[in-house]
């Protein structure tokens, strides 16, 4: 099903007149752009830019702006004219919004831990092991995709309470530690490796877990980051679930906390602002850091699931 | 043929198996049970019989929220299938600098609904980025009251969700972009059809499959619509608690000791119901489609 793409991804090398020896996947003109259309595009790509990122620049706008600054004025301005970092300090004094952080940190991690291990194990198991009840198996992980988790989130609540573990942050980590799509994204990533590696690695007397580790594994690392890298960002991200889990204030993830910044401080928008780009600008660095490894999952057919 | 001992598999298998059945299979089936009974978030309750599904016929709260979950699915159908298959189309060709339009398209995707909901009370607020430049430039005399009137408020929801969902919907259609042929692009470019020709009989029809697969998405999404409204609203659901979504519902009766789980179940079942129905719809569409 996947292509395979070109493992060392050269740099494009625009050499006009020359084609190209072989063209890149996913381009479907011709070899060369019009200069016109080049244009027409780039305002384009900077008109929805402008949709797509303008509201988060606002934002970091807002919480530079000084507090003596007009920040209602008719006529919007971008840049702060009395620039100030102080509103992020009297954020962080008031809301022990570090604290959230770090509690956010912790389920990530718990989260990303968990599934990248538990759905390559599985992923693997499902793909490249024949067994009896494998179909079953795999029936029931497709089954559990067609049901919202927000049908049992009150149900998986109860589950967690009788466990112990309420009000607590394994308590929020624990249900999404290995997710079912993520086991399909993992078995779809194993099976588009030929049969014949792992018998070649049989004749030479590999076991299973040895198949696993050195064959298996470094062939779906795309994949393995395209997993890790969705179960952080819905981990950090996530509001539903720990709001209902939580219930003790220090507990708190960043994104339960943050719904309280805009009852706190509703008369001053600056220092919201500077809250929601302290959650905001983390993620954003892990984002922008791993999306090449993101982009690269995406080609070889991860997110098509 | 076998390469390994029985039980290598299962050992295997067994920790996202457990996984599975402990926090999916058995809350699904605990899910009916409890709405049975007037369990309460602390802990205890009994067996009420139907009393739950009873209450959920003279629920004022949950008519709104169903038809606040229709109108943002109508909405969000149309712009969320169409607007990213566009982006995809813009961001497809390996242009200089194309790397970091596609990731700064995918922001909104990445940051959390409360960032983002947060970020855009801000912008719609009475004295907001939106009223200030519409005042300015005389289109309304005062300022609209996106965030306290009952559709405004949710018309504020379905953009900021559409606007959420533009990367993400475009990264699953540019992965899709690459299957389809571009020797029908050339050929048909040879034959003298234009970029718009191209794609409404080249690049839609070949991205077909995804697009249906793409509806499924917005629509199950759209119907499980959370935090936008809930911040948008403050929490508090719109003028009367009219701006709720069936799941807003579900969390009120989560928590607290006015909290009842029970009633929180049975509008999870009635939740179950509305999103598979489109599913199926959608999908028995798709396949009458494929059929033809």
């Amino acid at each position: 099903m996947s292509v395979v793409t070109d493992p060392a991804r050269p740099a494009v090398v625009k050499s006009p007149g020359t084609p190209p020896a072989k063209r890149r996947r996913g381009s479907f003109g011709f070899n060369t752009v019009s200069p016109r259309e080049k244009v027409v595009r780039y305002v384009l790509l900077v008109f929805v830019l402008l949709i797509t990122i303008g509201p988060f620049l606002w934002q970091l706008s807002t919480s530079l702006k000084g507090s003596g600054e007009d920040i209602y004025t008719r006529i919007p301005r971008l840049l702060p004219a009395q620039p100030t970092f102080g509103h992020y300090k009297e954020v962080t004094d008031t809301i022990p919004v570090w604290d959230y952080a770090r509690n956010s940190l912790v389920v990530a991690v718990l989260v990303v831990g968990g599934n990248v291990i538990g759905s390559s194990l599985a992923g693997f198991a499902l793909s490249r092991l024949q067994f009896r009840g494998r179909r079953l198996v795999l029936g029931l992980f497709l089954a559990t995709l067609v049901l919202p988790g927000e049908v049992t989130i009150i149900s998986q609540y109860v589950t967690v309470r009788e466990f112990g573990l309420a009000n607590t942050l394994f308590g929020v980590a624990l249900p999404g530690m290995i997710g079912a799509l993520n086991v399909l994204l993992m078995y779809n990533a194993f099976r588009s490796l030929p049969i014949e590696v792992d018998q070649a690695a049989v004749v030479d007397g590999a076991n299973a877990w040895q198949r696993f580790l050195y064959i298996g594994l470094p062939s779906v690392r795309g994949t393995i980051s395209v997993v890790a890298i969705f179960a952080f960002i819905g981990a950090w991200d996530d509001f539903l679930w720990p709001l209902i889990v939580l219930t003790d204030p220090n507990k708190y993830t960043l994104t339960v906390g943050l719904q309280y910044l805009s009852g706190t401080f509703s008369n001053n928008p600056r220092l919201i602002a500077a809250g929601t780009m302290i959650a905001f600008i983390p993620i954003v660095i892990v984002f922008a850091t791993l999306q090449r490894f993101f982009f690269k999952g995406v080609e070889e057919g991860a997110v098509k699931g | 043929m076998r390469y390994h001992r029985w039980f290598t598999p299962w050992v295997l298998v067994i920790p996202a198996l457990t996984w599975l059945l402990v926090f999916n299979l058995w809350p699904s089936i605990n899910t009916v049970i409890l709405s049975f009974t007037n369990a309460r978030p602390i802990g205890g309750g009994h067996f009420v019989g139907l009393k739950n599904f009873e209450t959920l016929l003279h629920d004022e709260q949950l008519r709104w929220a169903l038809l606040n979950s229709v109108i943002y699915m109508v909405v969000c159908l149309p712009f969320l299938t169409v607007l990213p298959l566009l982006l995809a189309v813009l961001v497809e060709k390996k242009l200089p600098g194309i790397t970091f339009f596609r990731t700064a398209f995918y922001t909104p995707v990445v940051a959390s609904a409360v960032v983002v909901a947060l970020i855009w009370q801000w912008i719609l607020d009475d004295r907001g980025l939106v009223n200030g430049l519409a005042e300015k430039l005389g289109v309304i005399s005062g300022p609209l009251p996106f965030l306290s009137d009952q559709w405004l408020l949710l018309l504020s929801a379905i953009s900021l969700t559409i606007w959420k969902g533009l990367g993400y919907y475009m990264i699953i259609y540019l992965a899709a972009l690459g299957n389809v042929g571009r020797d029908l692009h050339e050929a048909a470019a040879v034959d003298g059809a234009g970029p718009f020709r191209r794609f409404v009989h080249i690049t839609i029809p070949g991205v077909r499959g995804t697009m249906i697969l793409i509806s499924i998405l917005i629509s199950v999404s759209a119907l499980r619509v959370f935090s936008e409204l809930f911040i948008l609203s403050g929490g508090k659901g719109g003028p009367g608690g009219r701006d709720n979504s069936v799941v807003m519902l579900i969390q009120q009766y989560s928590q607290g000791f006015e909290g009842n789980l029970g009633y929180a179940s049975a509008l999870s079942i009635v939740l179950f119901f509305v999103t598979v129905v489109p599913m199926l719809v959608l999908a028995r569409l798709n396949r009458r489609g494929a059929e033809a």
